[in-house]
């Protein structure tokens, strides 16, 4: 049997030492983000004990985090195959225009919440049949997109803001927005969706085409991946994420406005940055977007309860967001040395 | 081999195709030289107004090696594309063991057996080596889910056996970032012969290669033609193709301008042939006197 290489020299303690090198450099990510979330969490509870050791605080991150959270999931993947969707804020607010269309129309909640969805998967279509058919980039395709999302959902609605009291009581509220042993819903969604984002990305035919994609596209269309297809349900993914974050957000509010999930874009990014996510794609960590989601939405609270102005809030986040991007760049190319 | 899956027992198979062994046909091997494996009829191809193939045909025998030379953008590329699916032809006709096939994609070629190598071009660098060999075809349980249990076994096994890595340092999760130039070829290598491809297209297979990781190269490919499988290498260094290939095509400009049977033409021959198409785009045949314009010319 030919072999096509040298054998490399045998195992010695250097290859012991490069071993630990590379576990700590793959996991670097996860554990370099674990350690911040923790650090600024002690931080936060040390000057902030009378805020931080009690259960309300927590409640509250429960339930406004999977907001932008959920929509970083979807990101994640769609980051990892090398598109991205500046889009889904405004979707969060089109899916609602259909929910109050047919929730007025039959009185039925759920009917309503599931046109809701299926609206955000059409707006996710049109994103990635125009992004592979047309060859344009995502970023500047869905900078129009979100545009145009944003303009049909107030032309539809005329400008108008609507109550949603109806779905109290309702079970699409309950499922959404109710508590489970005294967990907010949007948690419980938050973490069971994160499970199924990893189980996508690492242990299904979907996320491994997605890695190959991002990571050398020309390589995927050699060795026959479906590139086309996979990019189109990865933005129908997101689409359908941020649908049902908009209608977590109103369905906990009751109310829906057409400006709804504004504010939402720049965070949701940063969680997924911050989480280890390459911006180039083919690399990128669920844990990461999990963990980075409660870092970004945890702050602005915490800077409050700490007694400082909450002007401060955005230079914090600078200074985090920063640091975190700065040392996922240095480990990533430490381990391509 | 002791720690191959169990629990798969059709992949031990497949496993330990990278051992050309288990590649030999149970049938004897003149049978399959008789048979055209894969042939192409007046296929023709151009982008944007330029032709980059024009009425190609090209005839590959099982058990035989062929070797696809020619200058840059003499259509080499091109025409490999179309016979693993990434390009479609404008016309012409594809046949693969005799049927006729329409719409070729990468997917159906594979499907079909024809594998490509195309060097580091077609691996992802950041993923593991698991991923680069199951790139596009990954072992699947149900409903998608990757059997990833599978796929690291697999590669462990072949990493060990085929492609000689024994290092503790390069596991199946190693990304390809870690290995050197003759380590990624031997991993497009691997990665075509296991999923036991009757055809084999090697494109400048020895790029960037030492001498002796070439030398390891060439001898893979007698490999290929000794277990009775077939291959197209490409190649710009005819010194490379000359000693691995039974036919030589030659390649101008789109068009199919000679073929070569290896042991009729030597090496000078060739190259001089060679010299003379890249200069005035037609040669003088040694062998016969006539001029190309009465040479069959097709290598069907």
């Amino acid at each position: 049997m030919t072999t096509l290489v040298h054998e490399r020299p045998p195992a010695t303690t250097a290859v012991a030492r490069r071993n630990v090198r590379r576990f700590v450099t793959t996991w670097s990510s996860q554990l370099g983000i674990t350690a911040a979330f923790v650090i600024v969490w002690l931080v936060f509870t040390v000057l902030a004990p009378e805020t931080f050791l009690h259960s309300r605080i927590y409640v509250s991150y429960a339930q406004t985090v999977p907001y932008f959270g959920l929509t970083a999931l979807a990101l994640t993947m769609l980051i990892i195959a090398g598109d991205i969707d500046l889009s889904f804020p405004a979707v969060f607010a089109l899916g609602l225009v259909g929910y109050v269309g047919v929730e007025h129309a039959t009185g039925n909640v759920t009917l309503g919440l599931l046109t809701a969805l299926a609206i955000g998967a059409l707006a996710g279509l049109v994103n990635g049949v125009f992004v592979t058919l047309f060859g344009i980039p995502a970023l500047v395709l869905t900078i129009g997109t979100q545009f145009l999302y944003r303009g049909l959902t107030l032309v539809l609605v005329n400008g108008q803001s609507y109550t949603l009291t109806e779905t109290d009581g309702t079970i699409a509220g309950k499922v959404l927005v109710g508590r489970l042993l005294g967990v907010p819903m949007q948690f419980v969604w938050f973490a069971v969706l994160a499970i199924v984002t990893w189980i996508l990305l690492y242990r299904h035919r979907l996320g491994h085409n997605a890695h190959v994609i991002g990571d050398n596209r020309q390589a995927a269309a050699l060795m026959g991946i479906p590139i086309t297809r996979t990019r189109i349900v990865l933005f129908v993914l997101t689409g359908v994420a941020a649908a049902l974050a908009g209608a977590m957000n109103s369905f906990a509010v009751f109310n829906f406005y057409p400006g709804q999930g504004d504010g939402y874009l720049l965070p949701a990014l940063a969680a997924v940055f911050v989480g280890g996510t390459s911006v180039f794609g083919g690399r990128g960590t669920v844990w990461g977007t999990f963990i980075g989601a409660f870092l970004i939405g945890g702050i602005e609270a915490g800077i409050v309860a700490v007694g400082l102005k909450e002007f401060y809030s955005q230079l914090i986040y600078g200074a985090i967001i920063t640091a975190a991007i700065t040392i996922h760049a240095v480990l990533q190319r430490r381990l391509a040395h | 081999m002791a720690n191959m899956d169990r629990a798969h027992p059709g992949r031990i198979e497949q496993g330990m195709a990278g051992e050309l062994h288990a590649l030999r046909p149970s049938h004897p091997q003149e049978d399959q030289e008789r048979q055209a494996v894969l042939e192409l009829r007046h296929v023709t191809k151009s982008f944007a107004g330029v032709h980059a193939l024009r009425d190609v045909s090209v005839t590959l025998h099982g058990a035989e090696v062929i070797g696809l030379v020619g200058d840059n953008g003499a259509g080499k590329s091109t025409l490999i594309k179309i016979i693993t699916g990434y390009h479609q032809p404008d016309s012409g006709e594809i046949y693969i063991r005799g049927r006729r096939i329409h719409e070729l994609t990468v997917q159906k070629a594979r499907a079909l057996g024809i594998e490509a190598v195309y060097q580091e071009r077609a691996l992802a660098e950041q993923q593991s080596l698991w991923r680069n060999v199951f790139m596009g075809r990954p072992m699947t349980r149900f409903g998608g889910l990757l059997d990833v249990g599978a796929m690291r076994r697999t590669t462990a096994a072949l990493m060990r056996e085929s492609m000689g890595f024994t290092s503790a340092m390069l596991t199946p999760d190693t990304p390809v970032t870690g290995l050197s130039g003759g380590e990624r070829q031997g991993l497009a290598i691997i990665r075509a012969l296991h999923f036991q491809a009757d055809v084999i297209i090697l494109d400048e297979p020895t790029m960037g290669l030492s001498l002796s990781e070439t030398e390891k190269c060439l001898t893979f490919v007698r490999e290929i033609r000794d277990a009775g499988k077939s291959a197209i290498f490409i190649d710009h260094n005819i010194f490379h193709v000359y000693s691995v290939a039974d036919r030589i095509v030659l390649l101008d400009r789109g068009r199919i301008v000679g073929d070569f049977p290896t042991a009729r033409y030597s090496l000078e021959e060739l190259t001089a042939i060679m010299r003379e198409v890249a200069a005035t785009g037609h040669f003088r045949d040694p062998r016969d006197g006539r001029d190309e314009d009465e040479h069959d010319g097709g290598a069907a």
